[in-house]
């Protein structure tokens, strides 16, 4: 294959555009509920962002990397033509990349993940016929869109209305937000830890047994959560903002939870939608390497570290300016109500991660929000605008496909020795 | 590019209600001035009152166009929009009624007569009373919102209004005690200056009445 380094390139080049542009409007979205709700400021947001993305990208994004890479497409039906295959990912990433583009110029919502999956079946329905689509998987992954806003929206549900009435209607509801705010940062760290370690970390190559996993997980769970105790207890009540509950001050206990579910979703965002840049691009790689179209090479850490470090670059070029903007407009979400829904959110994208289901982040989050909206909690959602969230990923797949197909004949035509 | 999920979040009501509630309260707060003057008969300072009422009334209505702009039917919020525009409609006239009774009075250059002035004057701040603890309660929103209607924050509304309860009852036996003595004097003035003087004192005391409403509709806030 003479022209390996070509598409080792471009598979490159794509794969940081298409990181680049999620990391400068997606992130947004994922840290819009930290920001808005002013627990923390953009810079830590931005601080936070890069971390804990390019961590949940390389520690728990391999398993969507997975799905994406050779899940979809029955790499049997291109045994004889590879080149064909890599022209079809690198459309594809094209594709979902320049939509991702066009979509927020415009402020339409749109979701990564649902247009890079609209590519690949776009170009290989077209290019190699429907037979080539493993449709039990496509049809899991489309049943996955629809569980995980569901899934998010019962979890936040529950989870805020364990607020309201540990919480929120005692009479005193600050010391109770003490006492229990350690506890929701012990059940957050440690239920995260165990999930990313039962299915992320085979891809680091660290093997754990059943056992030194829970110890690791609850050690973690232990450390942050003494942390924010220290933290919590160190809050002064607010005079002048409180009135005779101090709603003010145990919003306040929230705040600094907040930027643990900050964490937390900055990773789930990490180790999902990274793992949609980087999937065809690991793809490429293993195809142009050895020339055939092999299953089960295992992915180069330092692609799953390309798409961190694209989201990185997105945040720092254009991340701040809508993070900003967006962090202006939520006001209305306070930080018990922006805790419930951010964590609800994390957890369910985590745990889709570590099953290898790319689920959008964005729909994830909106059902969350919903969920604790069900929950009287906030005091108005915009059902219009909620409608077309969830519209737009209909849309989104059929526009991810027909750019990808565009792109795949131009790419042939272009590098295509066949012809 | 902005994110979009910072748009499915509607504006609160609640602080255009808030603010709503507080320039009705200053308009009936304005009539303690405006029937001060009347007693002292200096007619420009009536007349200065009155516009003030008028502009504050017309505040109130800004407040209440913004809060139903943005109260799309397509909101999901933790109690019913139509609850929540029953009980700024209520809210509404407590400024109606300042701005009825000051017209009256200064349309028609009303003069209270002597031996009911200072039962007036003080049945006037008695039901201005009843618009202040209304406020309060309406102050309280906010944090009914953050407390999702139920427990120990709603439990100190209930008392506001319960509250709110008694000086209607006191506002209602001031009434009664006015029209008793205005009735033992009605012969001695013009007949339709009586019937005028009576309608006064009804508007007036319609204001305890609205305060009254305003704790019944949020009663049904919380019974939700």
């Amino acid at each position: 294959m003479e022209d390996q380094v070509l598409y080792l390139t471009l598979a490159g080049l794509f794969g940081l555009f298409m990181a680049w542009g999620i990391g400068a409007n997606d992130v947004a979205n994922a840290m819009a509920t930290s920001i808005g709700s002013k627990a923390i400021t953009i810079r830590q947001a931005l601080l936070v962002a890069a971390v804990f993305e390019f961590s949940g990208a390389v520690l728990a994004g391999g398993e969507v990397t997975s799905t994406i890479r050779r899940g979809i497409i029955d790499s049997s039906y291109v045994v004889g033509d590879p080149e064909l295959l890599i022209f079809g990912m690198l459309a594809a990433l094209l594709a979902a990349g320049v939509w991702l583009l066009v979509a927020s110029r415009k402020g339409w919502p749109v979701s990564t993940t649902h247009s890079i999956i609209g590519a690949i079946v776009g170009f290989g329905v077209v290019a190699l016929g429907t037979e080539s689509i493993s449709w039990g998987q496509v049809t899991t992954i489309v049943a996955s869109w629809v569980a995980s806003p569901l899934t998010a929206g019962i979890i936040a549900y529950g989870i805020y209305n364990s607020i309201h009435w540990l919480i929120l209607v005692r009479e005193d509801p600050l010391e109770r937000a003490r006492r229990y705010a350690p506890l929701y940062v012990f059940v957050t760290v440690t239920l995260i830890a165990l999930i990313t370690i039962f299915k992320g970390l085979t891809h680091v190559g660290l093997t754990l047994t059943t056992l030194e996993s829970y110890t690791i997980a609850i050690g973690c769970g232990l450390i942050v959560a003494l942390g924010g105790r220290w933290f919590v207890m160190r809050i002064h009540v607010d005079e002048k903002a409180d009135r005779e509950f101090h709603f003010a001050t145990v919003e306040k206990v929230f705040a600094v939870l907040m930027v643990i579910t900050a964490c937390s979703m900055a990773f789930a965002h990490g180790s999902n939608d990274v793992a949609n840049a980087i999937g065809p691009v690991a793809a490429v790689i293993s195809i142009a390497r050895s020339g055939l179209v092999e299953q089960a090479s295992p992915i180069p850490i330092w692609v799953l570290m390309l798409g961190g470090f694209g989201i990185v670059l997105g945040l720092g070029t254009f991340g701040r300016h809508v993070i900003a903007t967006v962090g202006d407009r939520i006001t209305a979400l306070t930080p018990t109500r922006g805790f419930s829904a951010e964590l609800a959110a994390a957890f369910t994208i985590v745990f889709a991660s570590g099953t290898g289901m790319p689920v959008s982040t964005t729909h994830t989050l909106v059902g969350a929000v919903l969920g604790v909206g069900m929950a009287r909690g906030i005091t108005a959602i915009n059902l219009g605008v909620v409608g077309r969230i969830f519209i737009s990923w209909v849309i989104t797949i059929p526009a991810g496909a027909v750019l990808s197909i565009l792109f795949f004949y131009l790419l042939r035509f272009f590098f295509g020795s066949a012809g | 590019m902005t994110g979009y999920i910072s748009k499915i979040f509607g504006d609160s009501p609640v602080g255009p209600m808030q603010d709503h509630m507080d320039t009705c309260y200053s308009c009936a707060k304005e009539l303690i001035t405006f029937f001060e003057h009347v007693v002292s008969g200096d007619w420009d300072q009536v007349e200065s009152s009155r516009s003030r009422i008028v502009e504050l009334e017309h505040a109130a209505d800004e407040f209440k166009r913004q809060v139903r702009s943005q109260l799309p039917k397509s909101l999901l919020m933790p109690v019913p929009r139509e609850d929540l525009m029953e009980l700024m409609q209520v809210q509404d006239e407590i400024a109606n009624r300042a701005r009825d009774v000051s017209g009256l009075v200064l349309g028609r250059r009303m003069e209270l007569p002597a031996p009911i002035q200072q039962e007036f004057l003080s049945f006037v701040s008695r039901n201005v009373d009843a618009a202040k603890k209304a406020r309060k309660s309406i102050r309280e929103l906010d944090e009914l919102y953050e407390s999702g209607f139920r427990g120990a924050e709603a439990e100190l509304v209930e008392s506001l209004v319960h509250e709110m309860d008694k000086i209607e009852d006191d506002t209602d036996v001031m009434q009664v005690e006015i029209r008793a003595k205005l009735f033992l004097i009605e012969d001695t003035l013009p007949p339709v200056n009586v019937m005028f003087l009576y309608r006064i004192i009804e508007l007036t005391g319609d204001i305890a009445d609205v305060a009254d409403r305003i704790g019944r509709r949020i009663q049904v806030l919380l019974s939700h």
